[in-house]
């Protein structure tokens, strides 16, 4: 008996939750990581002998569903009074704190201000928030369930009252410079509250269309938008999701790497056959869910030739270039940022919406940022067992860095950006450089190559008006399915979109099991 | 020194049997395909149609499309791209398809030619680069090629056409059969000759390198002085493609990927080219689509109509369910009085679930800058409008 119900290709979060759901509901699941361990991008990083972090390194808006529903509290998972507060750092070292509905270190018309636009910001998220755990509706299916969802979008919209639905209109497009120009006046709190809209996206302050939209996925949740960093780290998350989809049966292989998705054909058309995995094995399965990103999923796993020509062509366009890189350090200590008592929470460091703007102009143009900003964050100061003791891990997504580099990247360009990013840091923790015991960077094409992950994309599939909703990744493949019978996407490049949500995979799940 | 001339990338190019056929223009009546100036008749339209039908004529295919698709990955690419099954296309051996997007709307048809088990060439009128360039997208051993100006082809068609290539020298030219391919030697050039075309009647189309086109136009009509070998454009074509029930497009259907408006554009079925449609095939571009067409059934259905009178019923007008013409069911796309089948012939698009009914075409005219009109009856026939045996028979009749 080696035919599985469903085989799951990924051990990412999303294909995790996907198996648990499956399996839950008594089907025969295999899960096929080609790495060595289970998480994906958000998988333990042993980047030097006692040190770990993740990729990934916070949790902002992982779907309370999703953790009730598979009892994550009861396999280690919580995420609970370990709430990160936002540090805006200024370089006198008066720095600013947003801390979920408080601010301190702004002057009192910000203050004001930044009390009705959380108001506000967290009014839509909430009318928002019951479609990131629904399937889209069809385009032009028709069918009652795709125009019911679309109308209830409309409703819940129009619910909100007339001041609201007009300003909900009048805003969501709106570049994160204009939204925060025309609320605030403090350099370094705009370019903190911009921060969620534009990080993960190939998007800047001026860009238009796509930073309130993240802004809101990024408030879905409770915490409204808050991070933690769960016990474990952000592998924590992985571990529980890994003992609660094995304690409903599934099987989890690492070390497994698929290398063809098996597509059949006969005169009834074409159905998915099971996988083929890099050793040659092979294996059958009523379903195959790929968790790997949809570019990899359809052209290389599937291949062309079992696909229509303008849908690959549609696949082939998506636009997946990463903009983020990671910094990890190992620390000797606890590194000293002038004026704060403790570094322990998300640490942004870019002094205004300009300078986040001309790293952008830098990385669009394939060019290394000159002054790359970036969030910091120091995991082990959340679970000291990260670090040998007395050590750290400081984590820094850095921004922009570009995933096609000018005459491409080798050794001596990740040098320079690696320097690039702890020269900047160390105008803000000058003796940062005599901690650091061993430092990486990861550009978005270490990324892609080390997470199997196009353009080492954050989103897998950039999180864009264009590819999102009934559009992600694109039409014909948004609800799960896909032009090929048995075969569905259940990873970020799905609705909603990425970061550790567990929506895709959840949402997957339910419409395998309609 | 001459001055450079500022419209040099807008002119007209000129196909490699252009001196001859610009000898032999003597109206100077010219239109242009592919960019290519391109003879819409020589002496008049009807004249050429008939040496088409009674002797032989050529038509020059230059400006055809033609991209030779090669790699181990070929046969997969084109299978993938068109709906009939490249697999059943034999060594030499010519097929019709079409391609269609994914919505089964028809972007073009051509013909595929076998010329190895992983070389093709692939023939059609417009430019389909693009298409192509998406359709090969994935593949990794295969390489498409646009040979349309390194290839010169002429199409030589009518009665006379075998019996012209016996005295070109052509051995054997009687046993190729429809759809076949032979390749000969002309002068040590190498001639390749296909029997195909689009005039419905015993035909061969010659293919060469452009270098020796003249010296094949020569060869050709010097063999056919005899024959009563004729040069033939546009409007003749039009009209023998009509009576063999071919479609072109612009007037059956308009190109899917040029077509702004929903359903603009055409399905296979529409165009009863249902037959193309190979559903054994698991796959192929747009086969989910027409999967469901066919199980729906086609919106519309092209249909030959045998009008009552012999009023063209012109391209346009308008087909009804009733004689009072107040129930509108389909149009005209191409109509004619059709010599060779001395009826008043029409190809239109009718809704199908009309088909079975009375049909009445309402036709304009002119009588001396005078505007008539009239309803005339149209009978839906099965059968082909013409189709003589010679276009089958191999050996074909000797003349
Ligand atoms: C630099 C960076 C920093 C980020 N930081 C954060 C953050 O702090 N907080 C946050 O919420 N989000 C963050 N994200 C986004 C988040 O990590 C992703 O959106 C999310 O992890 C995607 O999860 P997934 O399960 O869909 O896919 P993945 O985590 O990418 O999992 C896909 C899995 O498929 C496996 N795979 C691929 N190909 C094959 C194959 N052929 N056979 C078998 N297995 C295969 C991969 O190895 C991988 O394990 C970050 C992303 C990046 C790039």
């Amino acid at each position: 008996m080696d035919r599985y119900d469903s085989i799951i290709v990924g051990a990412g979060h999303n294909g995790l939750v996907c198996a648990a759901y499956l399996a839950r509901n008594g089907q025969r699941v295999l899960v096929l990581e080609a790495a060595p361990a289970p998480g994906g991008l958000a998988a333990d990083r042993e980047f030097h002998p006692g040190f770990h972090t993740s990729i990934a390194h916070s949790i902002g808006h992982f779907s309370s569903k999703v953790a009730g529903d598979l009892n994550l509290a009861a396999h280690g998972f919580t995420t609970a009074k370990r709430r990160l507060p936002v540090l805006g750092l200024r370089l006198n070292g008066e720095h600013l704190v947003v801390d979920g509905d408080s601010l301190a270190g702004v002057g009192a018309d910000d203050a004001a201000a930044y009390k009705n636009h959380r108001a506000r910001m967290g009014r839509f998220a909430t009318t928002l928030s019951p479609f990131w755990l629904k399937t889209m509706p069809r385009i032009s299916g028709g069918s009652l369930a795709d125009w019911t969802t679309f109308g209830r979008i409309g409703f819940n919209l129009r619910r909100m009252g007339r001041e609201d639905f007009r300003e909900f209109l009048r805003v969501a497009s709106l570049p994160a410079r204009d939204l925060m120009d025309e609320q605030f006046s403090d350099a370094v709190l705009k370019a903190v509250l911009s921060w969620d809209g534009l990080i993960g996206s190939k998007l800047a302050p001026r860009s238009p269309n796509g930073a309130v939209p993240a802004m809101l996925y990024r408030m879905a949740e409770a915490a409204r938008g808050g991070h933690s960093i769960p016990s474990g780290g952000v592998p924590g998350l992985i571990q529980s999701l890994q003992r609660a989809a094995e304690s409903l049966g599934a099987e989890i292989r690492c070390a497994a790497e698929v290398r063809r998705i098996l597509v059949g054909g006969s005169s009834a058309g074409l159905a998915v056959k099971g996988v083929q995995l890099a050793n040659g094995e092979q294996i059958e399965a009523a379903r195959v869910v790929s968790a790997v990103d949809p570019k990899r999923t359809f052209l290389d796993l599937v291949g062309v030739r079992y696909l229509d020509i303008g849908f690959t062509n549609r696949i082939r366009r998506l636009r997946c270039d990463g903009t983020v890189g990671k910094l990890h350090l190992a620390l000797s200590g606890l590194p000293e940022f002038s004026g704060l008592p403790q570094p322990n929470g998300r640490m942004i460091l870019a002094p205004d919406m300009d300078a986040i703007e001309f790293a952008f102009d830098d990385a669009k143009h394939g060019e290394l940022p000159v002054h790359p900003v970036m969030e910091i964050l120091m995991p082990s100061l959340a679970d000291a067992s990260l670090a040998p003791p007395g050590q750290h891990v400081l984590s820094a997504q850095v921004l922009y860095v570009p995933y096609r580099l000018k005459g491409g990247w080798n050794d001596a360009a990740g040098e320079r950006m690696r320097e690039r990013a702890i020269d900047a840091i160390a105008q803000y923790a000058p003796r940062i450089r005599e901690q650091i015991i061993h430092g990486e960077f990861l550009t978005p094409e270490d990324v892609a190559l080390g997470c199997r992950v196009t353009g080492g994309h954050w989103h897998h599939v950039e999180f864009a008006l264009d590819q999102m909703l009934m559009m992600r990744p694109t039409y014909e493949a948004a609800q799960y399915q896909t032009p090929i019978p048995g075969l569905y996407l259940c990873g970020a490049g799905c609705h909603p979109g990425g970061d550790l949500t567990g929506a895709p995979g959840h949402n997957a799940a339910q419409e395998i099991l309609r | 020194m001459s001055t450079p001339d500022p419209y040099a990338g807008e002119r007209l190019k000129l196909s490699p049997f252009h001196p001859r056929q610009q000898a032999l223009n003597i109206r100077d009546a010219w239109t242009s395909w592919n960019g290519y100036k391109f003879a819409e008749h020589y002496y008049e339209a009807e004249y050429e149609y008939f040496c088409v039908r009674n002797l032989c004529a050529t038509y020059d295919i230059s400006p055809m499309q033609k991209y030779q698709i090669q790699g181990p990955d070929a046969q997969t690419l084109l299978n993938r791209m068109v709906t009939r099954d490249v697999a059943k296309v034999g060594l030499n051996r010519v097929a019709y398809c079409v391609w269609c997007t994914d919505a089964g709307r028809v972007i073009d048809d051509g013909t595929i030619f076998r010329l190895a088990a992983d070389r093709f060439l692939l023939t059609c009128g417009s430019p389909c680069t693009a298409w192509l360039e998406r359709s090969a997208y994935g593949f990794a051993e295969v390489e498409v090629k646009d040979l349309s100006d390194a290839l010169a082809a002429l199409s030589l068609q009518g009665p006379t056409a075998c019996a012209v290539l016996k005295k070109l020298g052509l051995d054997g030219i009687d046993a190729v059969k429809p759809f076949d391919i032979r390749h000969f030697s002309l002068h040590g050039t190498a001639l390749m000759v296909s029997r195909t075309g689009f005039t419905g009647d015993l035909g061969y189309e010659l293919w060469i390198e452009p270098d020796r086109a003249l010296e094949l136009w020569d060869a050709l009509y010097a063999a056919g002085a005899h024959y009563g070998i004729h040069p033939y454009g546009e409007t003749a074509t039009n009209m023998a493609r009509l009576e063999a029930g071919f479609i072109m497009p612009g007037m059956e259907f308009n190109e899917a990927l040029k077509t702004v408006h929903f359903e603009h554009d055409q399905t296979p079925f529409e165009l009863n080219l249902g037959w193309l449609v190979d559903f054994n095939k698991p796959h192929f571009s747009g086969r989910r689509a027409l999967l469901e067409e066919k199980r729906r059934g086609p919106k519309y259905t092209l249909t030959k109509l045998d009008v009552e009178g012999n009023r063209p019923a012109e391209g346009g007008s308008r087909i009804y369910g009733n004689k009072r013409c107040t129930k509108a069911v389909g149009y005209v796309t191409s109509a004619m009085w059709s010599p060779a089948a001395k009826a008043n012939i029409a190809l239109a698009m009718i809704r199908t679930e009309h088909r079975q009914g009375a049909l009445w075409a309402e036709i304009y005219y002119e009588k001396e800058l005078r505007q008539y009109s009239r309803v005339a009856k149209c009978t839906p026939l099965r059968k082909p409008f013409w189709a003589p045996p010679r276009a089958r028979a191999t050996p074909p009749p000797d003349y």
